[in-house]
């Protein structure tokens, strides 16, 4: 069994909550010029976002095998649901639909310690309310030196899940804290809190790699 | 405000999140608050440094063959003009010129965004981005010559963080079009330089069509046309940077 149809076969939870609607129409059978239109236009709207789609999926899973069936797997879904895409920005939907494929993966692997399936967050807002709890030390205004984008790659990818989950979205992927909100399913106000804290902490790793190196 | 709730804050003042009430009120408490202003400045850092380097993941040729199967491959016409328009047949290439026409929209200036989107598209989707590959302004502009009747400014954008990654030819409206492409991070910026499009603004004026952001304003009688999925901030401050570099820079 390949780990794509491992995530196939892991159907639970296939869309984002909101995306269930006219969900009846999918039923309808379409004739072969409907069916490749609707493929034609799915193309057009999905494509252009595979970059995204592939490169988050590569930074929540840090495994570029498992990156490449969780993009097939989320673009066979999306394909799939096109019909109850309604308008909006696409790639918000597609990067949400990515996360439930991912975080199917992440059960899987069984090291889903931060982001539950119910969607409390408890570890990750723990350790951002001791961020904040504390008194911690202002940060010293030092510029960060720079390193090759495979250095940078790495620091990222060794953030916690719910930190860096919000940092992609928010740096890479380039989404308003509104969609990322959306794609994760938190509140806004999770959104900022984790976004400063990913941020504390990959600098914290940056200047450690500066030491180091 | 308190100091807590102003060091998550300066997060989303500096993503331009805030709205104006909320941005002068962080502000005003930054200003007094040397240990707030420090976490501004770390995370504007922070921003920066990951501004320096393009942090994206290219897609495999095997996940794009993937997906081919999985959704229906475009019909054996269109992927034809594809090929044939990927190989720079001229014939091809008329024939897409022409196929233009089919999506006719209200209006011209309509029709000439959706060229750009569609051009846009074919250069992601038909693996055929650039014909010269070149980060050099001196190696991209001159390959126009004699390509096109027309010289396009070509700018070397990579020190304001847009790398310049080559340029190709294309067509708007029917009309040939030099195409320069750029990229922020993973996203590509496609801009296309052309004759006879019609009046438009002499600095960059955002629209959006198919959730895609465009740039269009006129500038020594060429008309140029940005198209990228990348944020309107952004794709403003491309044309801002394009603009500046354009008018400071002897033309030719």
């Amino acid at each position: 069994m390949t780990a794509h149809q491992r995530m196939a076969s892991r159907g639970g939870d296939p869309l984002p909550r909101g995306a269930m609607r006219a969900q009846e129409t999918t039923g309808v059978a379409l004739t072969g010029d409907d069916e490749r239109g609707r493929a034609q236009r799915f193309r057009e709207a999905a494509l252009p976002h595979l970059g995204d789609v592939y490169t988050l999926a590569r930074y929540l899973l840090r495994n570029p095998a498992d990156a490449e069936d969780a993009a097939q797997e989320c673009y066979l879904r999306a394909y799939r649901h096109f019909d109850t895409f309604r308008g909006g920005p696409m790639k918000p939907w597609l990067l949400a639909i990515l996360r439930n494929v991912c975080r199917a993966e992440y059960a899987r692997r069984g090291a889903l310690a931060a982001v539950q399936a119910d969607g409390s967050d408890d570890a990750a807002d723990e350790a951002s309310e001791n961020l904040w709890g504390e008194a911690s030390p202002s940060p010293e205004t030092v510029s960060l030196s720079r390193f090759d984008a495979e250095t940078v790659q790495r620091l990222i990818a060794q953030l916690p899940d719910a930190f860096r989950e919000v940092l992609v979205l928010r740096e890479i992927n380039d989404l308003s804290y509104r969609d990322i909100a959306e794609v994760t399913g938190s509140p806004v106000g999770t959104v900022m809190s984790r976004l400063a804290r990913a941020r504390a902490l990959l600098r914290d790793a940056w200047l450690a790699e500066e030491k180091g190196s | 405000m308190t100091c807590e709730e102003v060091r998550v804050l300066v997060h989303a003042l500096a993503d331009g999140e805030l709205d104006a009430g909320h941005a002068r009120e962080v502000e005003a408490h930054v200003a007094q608050c040397p240990a707030c202003a420090a976490e501004l400045a770390a995370a504007r850092e922070v921003k920066h440094a990951l501004r320096a380097q393009p942090l994206g993941f290219d897609v495999p040729a095997t996940l794009r063959a993937k997906i081919d199967g999985v959704v229906p491959a475009p019909v054996p016409n269109r992927r034809a003009l594809l090929k044939g328009f990927a190989l720079g047949g001229i014939t091809s290439a008329l024939v897409a010129a022409s196929l233009t026409f089919v999506v006719l929209r209200d209006g011209r200036d309509d029709r000439i965004l959706g060229d750009a989107i569609s051009a846009h598209l074919r250069s992601l989707q038909a693996d055929h981005l650039t014909d010269v590959l070149s980060s050099n302004q001196h190696t991209v502009k001159p390959w126009f010559n004699g390509r096109i009747d027309l010289a396009p400014p070509v700018i070397d954008l990579t020190a304001q963080g847009f790398t310049l990654i080559g340029g190709r030819l294309d067509y708007i409206d029917g009309k040939p079009a030099a195409a320069i492409v750029y990229r922020r991070r993973i996203h590509v910026i496609n801009l296309f330089v052309a004759q006879d499009l019609g009046p438009a603004p002499s600095t960059p004026a955002l629209s959006m069509m198919q959730g895609f952001n465009i740039l269009r304003w006129n500038e020594n009688g060429l008309n140029l046309l940005a198209v990228s999925d990348l944020n309107r901030e952004e794709l403003e401050e491309f044309g801002a940077k394009f603009t500046a570099a354009a008018r400071a820079a002897p033309p030719g």
